[in-house]
């Protein structure tokens, strides 16, 4: 769920009700409203998530320091999840896996490819300030893990929005790497899209926005055709 | 509900989700780590994330590692809370409180098998218990650990992750779960719910 000012938040709860009701497992919130230019954050719409929140949620954006961290997860999530001041300083992943616990510390991970290779790009959040960060996706799925990372979520971009399927070719790469375990992020379209990636990337997650939001794919459904295709999903 | 709910503050731990389930279930949980205000309670919440040996230093420190195995009313430790419970974690070597037999070990990493365990895991009802009353067998739970108990006399519920472990423990007035009740949708209300109801 991506937001950006406290009039919408109101829909967030609402929203954030609705895919609990419908049988999600955990819910990513992305606050874009967390500048990158970092003036203060208010966070006080994490505590009215929390209030009405009984499944995990994930808090992503905006967190840059253990004390911001540290205020995210006071204020009820249960996971933080870093990505662009993860690039510019890893050593933030051991910090927080340090101080929290490598279980609430997700490392979101923005990969492209080109020239048949797949590359890590950061601040995507803003497409005139989004730009390569100089490392192989390869490399920095492994390092991150070394650095403490508890869990990947993995965005593969050239999927991003298009609603094709995920990218199982890369996920199936990262896969192998990945000893935590590793969403699946960017290209879901149909239901067929979700059995796939479980059945070929052996995924631990999948994560979708647009086709939930924009009602295109009702969880509860999804889950039903899930577990025809003989995938394990919570009842 | 008229629970008096004291929920031990062993610092550092996240409780604002439970506090919340705690609301949503009409109770109220007094976050403390005063012996007297714990005693009174009508139920006890031995709550837990993080190390094992931080924990029980705090719990020390405030003297509640010989008031908590002393309490008579319900007492519900939940993840960490529910390993405390137990005789020594391999988590830094450390003595916990003692009230439950066992050790407590941590999971061995396998390629299909990351550690910590963390997300949604069946729970395998082994004895039946007020706590789990109206829990279908082979409910999902939402779980995230890295150390565990092996199943005891004390086990009511059961989970695999690469070996079983115990889910869900209850020893006289001692209850707990290795799970996040509080972060388990309608299943996990259900259970805090037993507790505060039918104990």
């Amino acid at each position: 769920m991506q937001f950006r000012n406290h009039e919408v938040v109101g829909g967030i709860i609402e929203l954030a009700r609705r895919y609990r009701d419908e049988g999600a497992d955990e819910l990513v919130f992305y606050d874009i409203t967390a500048s990158p230019e970092g003036r203060s954050v208010d966070r006080s719409w994490i505590t009215r998530v929390a209030a009405v929140l009984d499944i995990p949620f994930c808090v992503a954006g905006g967190i840059r320091t253990v004390a911001d961290a540290e205020e995210v997860l006071r204020n009820g999530a249960d996971k933080i999840s870093i990505n662009s001041p993860a690039l510019a300083n890893p050593r933030l992943i051991t910090d927080l896996a340090r101080r929290f616990g490598s279980q609430c510390v997700v490392v979101g991970i923005d990969s492209r490819e080109e020239d048949g290779a797949w590359r890590v790009y950061r601040n995507t959040g803003d497409p005139a300030k989004t730009a390569f960060a100089g490392l192989a996706t390869g490399d920095w799925v492994r390092q991150v893990q070394e650095l403490g990372a508890g869990e990947i979520v993995l965005n593969c971009m050239n999927q991003d929005g298009v609603r094709q399927g995920y990218d199982i070719g890369q996920l199936q790469a990262m896969r192998s790497l990945s000893s935590v375990p590793l969403i699946a992020s960017g290209g879901a379209g149909a239901r067929e899209h979700f059995a796939t990636v479980f059945a070929s990337a052996r995924v631990d997650g999948a994560l979708a926005a647009s086709v939930f939001h924009r009602g295109l794919i009702h969880i509860g459904e999804l889950k039903d055709f899930l577990r025809t295709q003989g995938v394990e999903v919570r009842t | 509900m008229t629970s008096r709910v004291a929920i031990i503050d062993g610092g550092g731990a996240n409780i604002a989700s439970l506090r919340f389930a705690l609301e949503r279930l009409g109770a109220t949980g007094e976050l403390t780590a005063d012996p007297e205000v714990i005693r009174s309670a009508s139920h006890v919440i031995l709550p837990g994330v993080g190390a094992a040996r931080a924990a029980m230093d705090r719990l020390r420190a405030a003297g509640l590692d010989t008031v908590i195995p002393q309490l008579r009313q319900p007492v519900l430790g939940i993840c960490l809370g529910l390993q405390l419970l137990f005789e020594r974690s391999e988590e830094d070597d450390t003595g916990c409180l003692g009230i439950v037999a066992g050790t407590v070990r941590r999971f061995t990493e396998a390629a299909d098998r990351p550690v910590p365990h963390m997300g949604w895991n069946q729970v395998a009802i082994t004895r039946q218990s007020p706590l789990l009353a109206e829990v279908p067998d082979g409910s999902y739970f939402y779980f995230v650990h890295s150390y565990a108990a092996g199943p005891g006399p004390a086990t009511i519920g059961r989970t695999d992750y690469g070996w079983p472990f115990s889910s869900v423990v209850e020893s006289d007035n001692f209850l707990a779960t290795q799970f996040h009740p509080e972060r388990s949708g309608s299943l996990g209300a259900r259970v805090l719910a037993n507790f505060l109801t039918r104990y």
